[in-house]
């Protein structure tokens, strides 16, 4: 009886989920369908959803045009190599706040998120001047530092948020094993924390992908990442949705199969080890 | 009980993150802040001359200056709310049993991927068109004049667009924090009796709060910026219907390349910012202990 | 300051020994129009020529290559050997020194054989400072097919009466024809340039010989609000969004009666890849209103090489080859005469085999001709330029003066109270330049 009861239960919310999954995704559904379509096709109306001439031409065209794995290439050194930097940097710092808070902690960490507030298009041209000087113009590591330093904040932040919720108990109870506090940090605290680092990982990697403003200003030919792929396909003259499309699927792909991946680890949440 | 070992300790872990942020913050700052007082136009070198408060003066008297602050808070409130309750909403289906969980994750999650421009771009001529949009096709195919998005209800609709882009954040973060709720918790107040919503707002909610303040505070800083969305929609407009601080600034210092009144206009934001954060703190910062 | 400039003659010099050792490479940064993207295709012939000449390609769409460029070159970043500009820059940039001057162009490069309007937009004191890739005016393109249906019949240079009389005949709101698509959203490349070219032909002008605005002024008044009225009465749903993609767009999917702008659209709505009215698509000059003067624009995209870069010399042999009667003579080989860069040569408009293959040829022609940016409206005014002001202020203000047009066509505001905005800023912003004491 329960087990028919749960059955049923489970059927009504698989339809809800899955209807609001896919009302959520039917844009990028449909940018990927438009990649496929010709360029009369993909403004025609009524519009088509599936019965229409399946084309590759589209991506055959991007291909010619751009040098996508350049691109890609540095999308991933980039967004890979801010990210780890930040991690470097913040997770000591996220560790000290969550858990020897001092009394200016919080202040700290709001201090740290107001240095986010600073509009870059107010700042863009200080900013070129440094780099100009300091021969950082048109380089993967200008770039990996500038992301750095954007999104500290929002990684400290979000370590410091899993942090919290690891329970205290365990630190005592390893501090009265004895357990030095570098012992602590490795054996204790690390692999539960795990979660929480690899979803901070995973966001801060998708907010440098998609970072344009910096990417595309500060670079020129050898380091331009895929946004500047993307600005060499909005809005050009003449009918450019298919293309558009293409060009957009190929610089979200490597990101969303990136997410497939590792959404399992990235909801396992924060009950991994702890003890209830 | 911290030692002083363990004190000490956390200042050294803590310096490297302070000192580069602090380093990032004073030079821009210092050099917009210089600029701001400046008559520099990056057009017209060598007519660079002290203008004292002048840029600021010309900045709180443009006409569009209150408007923009006005949709600036419309837009950042607007996708809060949305995030936030639709978040709430989408981590608790998320959690529960069903099949293809893990797809359905990725789908929801999705959007987040997505270049702002990109999608920017997607709703405003595959969806928004009011002549060859989807959503003009879906109104003529149930015989209703097609509604213009942009032209109408211009900050509205990018405030749904936003949205669109943030509301996967939010579920993720709270579906991460839904998972580490103590399901004993919750089973033992189904014996007792309780219904989903008492369940919901007297365990799930509470839970909740300090990655609901998160989400708040993370989105409030990104949305203050909000701005490719809006280039590539409206330019702003019609009018200054959908300009915010951020585009106000824009037109300053990239359209005009005044890089004077552009300084003025961004060192106002980060003040007008700030004040917001602060706000912010004081209503909901009390979750951050815990 | 000094230090700063050592250190980038040092760079400089690093780079030109560096450059000496191995083969020179150029950064190109250009718009990703149709035409410059065929161009980046048929760059092979280039660098087969000239071995030891290595291109690199930086494309981005307009408004992203303006706001990079600008700040580049004004800055001294270096970071491009030629940069893709357009009309409105290259004077404004030429006064400031940031542009190498081209005068000792080749022989064979026949440097009068260009368009005299065009090359005069380029020139400062006689000095040509960039050369022209393709040059645009604006005319009236419409469908033949549904004027026959209406029993309008287009004559060579329409007025604005005429327009108006059409726009009404050609309107079939039930199937979706709109009589006529004009732009509309906000940007001084985009609504402003539009109008700005419309009320020219009104007699209106932006600033009287000392540079006051002239927004309150009556020619200002009927030109805007006969726009206002065209775009409310025939005009396409969400026009205060739609610029000049989304218009193409439109009239490529048959819903425009009219449309009028840049000449380089006819060779997109005739060419049926893309359009579904591509062998029903008549040309016309853009209307007047009886005062002489025409509101046809004119612009040209154009290569231009920053002052200090480390490769002046490849630079200029490259923008000398992209420019070229044998370039266009590449084109035709390799993709048809209609493909050809319009709108920069009077010997492509003596080649038959030009016209033959391209039936708007002889209106861009008419079109370009009769564009003059030094005189661009009735009364005198103390700018160049037709849809823009050549002065560095232009950029912000037109867009501003542009979103009170929009403002006013989105109902928002009256055609009224949008010129007085209009006038009040522009006013602002010219006494805050030094413009007006």
């Amino acid at each position: 009886m329960a087990r028919a009861v749960s059955t049923r239960r489970k059927i009504g919310f698989t339809i809800a989920a899955w209807a609001v999954g896919l009302a959520i995704f039917f844009p990028i559904l449909w940018t990927i369908l438009t990649s496929f379509k010709t360029e009369a096709e993909a403004i025609s109306s009524p519009p088509s959803f599936l019965f229409f001439d399946w084309t590759l031409e589209n991506y055959t065209t991007v291909q010619e045009r751009s040098n996508y794995f350049r691109h890609f290439w540095n999308s991933v050194v980039i967004s890979l190599g801010s990210t780890l930097l930040g991690l470097l940097i913040a997770i000591p710092a996220a560790w000290s706040m969550a858990f020897v808070p001092g009394k200016r902690t919080k202040d700290v960490l709001m201090w740290m998120l107001s240095t986010k507030m600073l509009p870059p298009v107010g700042v863009l041209i200080p900013i070129y001047l440094i780099f100009r000087d300091v021969g950082l113009l048109d380089t993967k590591t200008g770039l990996v530092i500038v992301l750095t330093l954007i999104n500290l904040p929002i990684i400290v932040w979000m370590l410091y948020t899993y942090f919290k919720e690891i329970p205290g108990e365990i630190l005592e109870a390893a501090r009265m094993d004895g357990a030095s506090l570098r012992n602590e940090i490795i054996h204790v605290l690390t692999p539960m924390a795990v979660p929480g680092i690899a979803s901070t990982l995973l966001l801060n990697v998708i907010l440098a992908w998609n970072e344009a403003f910096w990417t595309l200003n500060l670079t020129a030919a050898k380091s331009a990442p895929l946004t500047a792929f993307i600005a060499s396909y909005s809005s050009p003259e003449g009918l450019f949705y298919a293309k558009l499309s293409a060009a957009s699927t190929m610089a979200i792909a490597p990101i969303l199969i990136l997410g497939w991946f590792s959404q399992k680890q990235l909801v396992r949440g924060l009950t991994f080890g702890a003890v209830k | 009980m911290a030692t002083q070992h363990s004190r000490s300790a956390a200042r050294i872990m803590i310096s490297p993150a302070v000192l580069l942020l602090l380093g990032w913050m004073i030079v821009p700052l210092a050099l917009t802040i210089y600029f701001s007082l400046l008559r520099y136009n990056l057009l017209m070198p060598g007519t660079e001359r002290f203008v004292g408060l002048l840029n600021y003066r010309l900045f709180f008297n443009n006409p569009a200056f209150i408007t923009a602050l006005v949709n600036t808070l419309v837009l950042v409130g607007g996708v809060l709310l949305i995030t936030v309750i639709g978040g709430v909403l989408l981590a608790i289906l998320l959690d529960q049993p069903i099949w293809g969980q893990g797809i359905v994750r990725i789908l929801v999650i999705a959007p987040f991927f997505v270049m702002p421009t990109v999608s920017a771009l997607v709703w405003k001529n595959m969806f928004m068109n009011p002549v060859s949009g989807l959503f003009a096709e879906f109104s003529k195919a149930v015989g209703l004049q097609p509604f213009d998005f942009l032209t109408h209800a211009p900050l509205a609709s990018i405030i749904g667009i936003v949205a669109w882009q943030w509301l996967p954040f939010a579920t993720l973060i709270l579906l991460t924090a839904i998972q580490s709720l103590d399901s004993e918790q919750m089973e033992a107040a189904e014996m007792d009796g309780a219904t989903a919503l008492q369940r919901f707002w007297y365990i799930t909610l509470p839970h909740l709060s300090r990655a609901i303040t998160v989400v708040i505070l993370i989105q409030t800083i990104f949305l203050l910026s909000v701005f490719a969305e809006i280039l590539v929609t409206t330019n702003g407009g019609p009018g200054v219907a959908s300009t915010n601080l951020t585009y106000l600034v824009y037109v300053r210092s990239l359209l005009n390349f005044d890089v004077g009144g552009g300084s003025a206009g961004g060192v106002v934001a980060i003040i007008l910012a700030n004040i917001v954060a602060i706000f912010l703190m004081r209503m909901i910062g009390k979750n951050l202990d815990a | 300051m000094t230090q700063t400039t050592r250190a980038l003659l040092g760079a400089t010099a690093l780079c030109g020994l560096a450059a000496a050792a191995q083969a020179e490479t150029l950064t190109i940064a250009t718009v990703n129009n149709g035409d410059m993207i065929r161009m980046q295709g048929l760059a092979s012939d280039f660098t087969d020529q000239h071995p030891d000449i290595e291109l690199e390609w930086v494309t981005l769409e307009e408004n992203v290559l303006r706001q990079r460029v600008t700040t580049d070159i004004a800055t001294r970043g270096g970071q491009y050997d030629v940069m893709t500009i357009g009309t409105y820059e290259v004077p404004i940039w030429a006064q400031q020194g940031w542009l190498v001057a081209l005068d000792d162009l080749p022989e064979e490069y026949d440097v009068d054989d260009l368009l005299p309007s065009i090359r005069e937009g380029l020139s400062v004191d006689g000095s040509l400072y960039a050369v022209p890739f393709y040059g645009e005016s604006s005319m009236v393109m419409y469908r033949t097919d549904l004027a026959e249906a209406a029993g309008v019949e287009f004559p060579e240079a329409p007025t604005w009466d005429f327009i108006k009389e059409a726009a009404a005949a050609m309107t079939d709101k039930e199937n979706e024809v709109y009589g006529i698509c004009m732009r509309g959203k906000a940007g001084w490349g985009e609504n402003t340039a539009f109008i700005t070219s419309m009320a020219n032909s009104y007699g209106a002008r932006w600033f009287d010989e000392n540079w006051m605005p002239q927004f309150d002024s009556e020619a200002w008044q009927t030109a805007f609000s006969d726009y206002l009225m065209l775009q409310n009465e025939y005009g396409a749903p969400g026009a205060a969004n739609n610029g000049f993609n989304e218009n193409l767009a439109l009239f490529q999917q048959g819903k425009c009666g009219m449309w009028i702008d840049a000449t380089v659209a006819a060779s997109f709505v005739t060419n049926p890849d893309d359009s579904t009215v591509a062998d029903s698509v008549g040309f016309a000059l853009a209307p007047d209103n009886g005062l002489g003067k025409r509101g046809n624009w004119l612009w040209a995209w154009s290569l231009g090489i920053p002052a200090g870069t480390d490769a002046e010399d490849a630079a200029k042999t490259f923008v000398a080859w992209a420019t070229s009667k044998e370039y266009a003579e590449l084109v035709a080989e390799n993709e048809g005469w209609a493909n050809v860069p319009p709108g920069t040569r009077t010997s492509l408009y003596e080649n038959p085999a030009y016209l033959d293959a391209a039936s708007f040829a002889e209106m861009t022609l008419e079109s370009i001709k009769a564009a003059d940016p030094k005189n661009p409206t009735v009364d005198p005014v103390p700018y160049t330029g037709i849809q823009f002001v050549a002065i560095p202020e232009f950029q912000g203000i037109g867009t501003a003066v542009g979103q009170q047009f929009a403002a006013a066509l989105a109902g928002q505001k009256s055609a009224e109270e949008a010129l007085q905005a209009a006038q009040d800023l522009t006013m602002q912003e010219m006494q805050a330049a030094g413009y007006i004491q």
